[in-house]
């Protein structure tokens, strides 16, 4: 199945239902996308269809069909949302953060912090207490 | 999860008319949309093997729309659409509110307003919104279209009147007059299930809708009769207390949500004068 993942093109071969989160980590060999609670409730496999963030553990592969996926390995590692995350210790066991990351990408240039915290919702982290991380992604 | 995936099979049709012809042709198939409910019950094994069939690709199920005097939703229309359309918060501003608190931006993008109402949870939150604001839900098979309230859909817990070979195509509602007002209580606003939630419209007629106090979602007949009569507040939360039977389970009990259902009555009235 043909889709655009982190801007390339890429012909994958996977069963429809199959987990686009499960597609990514083992057909595809990106495991920066990572699974926390598989029911959509925490975010941490948050990625990127058409712009657009959603739980990859919700998202049967036949979904993404034509689609563009962009995962926090898109990134590049040195993306302003990531050196703000360093800068501000804004991960500690790190599993939460790519997720973080990806949904902080659609907030916007300079949000305010309410809109952080609202637009952070569905991104659970039990290490931060958030205020790191709502520092890291104002300063981005 | 991943034992039983091989043994599911998948249909996807791109347009309503093909996956009508399949509902009647290749059935029983069980439809999914943004699978923010089918998911997870997949996720841990509590799906039967079974085979399903996408509505995601058939696009002009998403439509928002007014025509006369009913507001048109369709049935893939998402959470995120119906925060976003003008139409929606203008017309059913409740529906936004509810809307806004039934998960992060996550699932947002991906649940649909027919995916809760076909998924049936007596936790749903557009459910009471739409049985508030009287609400139709249109079905349609290859050959016919019907029309049934939402307070008629359900016949039970998770069970409705949808036949094999219909699909939820819209939900219709009329113009509602009035002051909508919309509360959910939960242990998080957004994210956490229900404890209770509450719909309502301030008219010379009110009309008011809980979920999370019985099998399905439903309306206060009584309760909206004393209010319509001129009853004093604590009257009608009186009559609501004895209304309702909800039950205790893992996130309330019995006789919380009764005297919270109560408050949230009362909040409504003083709120909405």
């Amino acid at each position: 199945m043909i889709f655009s993942l982190n801007s390339s093109t890429v012909d994958i071969d996977a069963h429809p239902m199959k987990r686009l989160l499960d597609v990514l980590r083992e057909e595809c060999g990106l495991t920066g996308t990572k699974e926390g609670c598989g029911e959509g409730e925490c975010g941490a496999c948050t990625v990127l269809i058409d712009d657009a963030p959603v739980c990859a553990c919700l998202v049967p592969f036949a979904h993404v069909r034509g689609a563009s996926v962009t995962t926090i390995e898109g990134l590049g590692g040195d993306h302003p949302l990531q050196r703000a995350f360093v800068e501000e210790g804004g991960a500690q066991c790190g599993i939460c953060t790519p997720g973080m990351i990806m949904t902080a990408l659609s907030l916007g240039e300079k949000p305010t912090l309410r809109k952080v915290r609202e637009g952070l919702v569905g991104n659970l982290c039990r290490c931060t207490g958030y205020e790191a991380i709502y520092r890291a992604v104002r300063k981005a | 999860m991943k034992g039983i995936i091989a043994a599911l099979d998948l249909h996807e049709p791109s347009s309503l008319d093909e996956a009508l012809r399949a509902m009647r042709d290749d059935g029983p198939l069980t439809p999914l949309a943004g699978c923010t409910d089918l998911y997870v019950a997949l996720n841990f094994g509590t799906l039967e093997p079974r085979r399903f069939i996408s509505l995601w690709s058939v696009d002009e199920l998403r439509t928002i729309e007014k025509s006369d005097h009913v507001l048109r939703i369709g049935a893939l229309a998402t959470y995120a659409s119906i925060i976003q359309s003008k139409l929606v918060r203008k017309r059913l501003p409740m529906l936004v509110s509810a809307a806004k608190e039934i998960g992060g931006v996550q699932i947002h993008n991906r649940g649909t307003i027919g995916g809760n109402v076909a998924n049936g949870s007596p936790a749903g939150d557009t459910l009471p919104v739409l049985a508030a604001a009287d609400a139709v839900v249109v079905m349609r098979s290859v050959d016919s279209e019907r029309r049934v309230p939402l307070t008629q859909f359900y016949s039970g817990y998770r069970s409705n009147v949808l036949r094999v070979d219909e699909l939820i195509v819209a939900l219709e509602v009329p113009a509602v007059h009035g002051k909508q007002w919309f509360r959910k209580v939960g242990t998080r606003a957004a994210q956490a299930i229900s404890k209770i939630v509450m719909a309502a419209v301030r008219s010379p007629r009110p009309s008011i809708a809980l979920g999370s106090v019985a099998p399905t979602v439903i309306r206060l007949p009584m309760t909206e009769g004393a209010l319509e009569e001129g009853a004093p507040i604590e009257e009608a939360q009186r009559i609501l207390m004895d209304e309702i039977s909800p039950i205790d389970d893992m996130r309330s009990t019995q006789e919380y949500r009764r005297r919270v259902a109560a408050n949230l009555l009362g909040r409504f009235w003083a709120e909405t004068e």
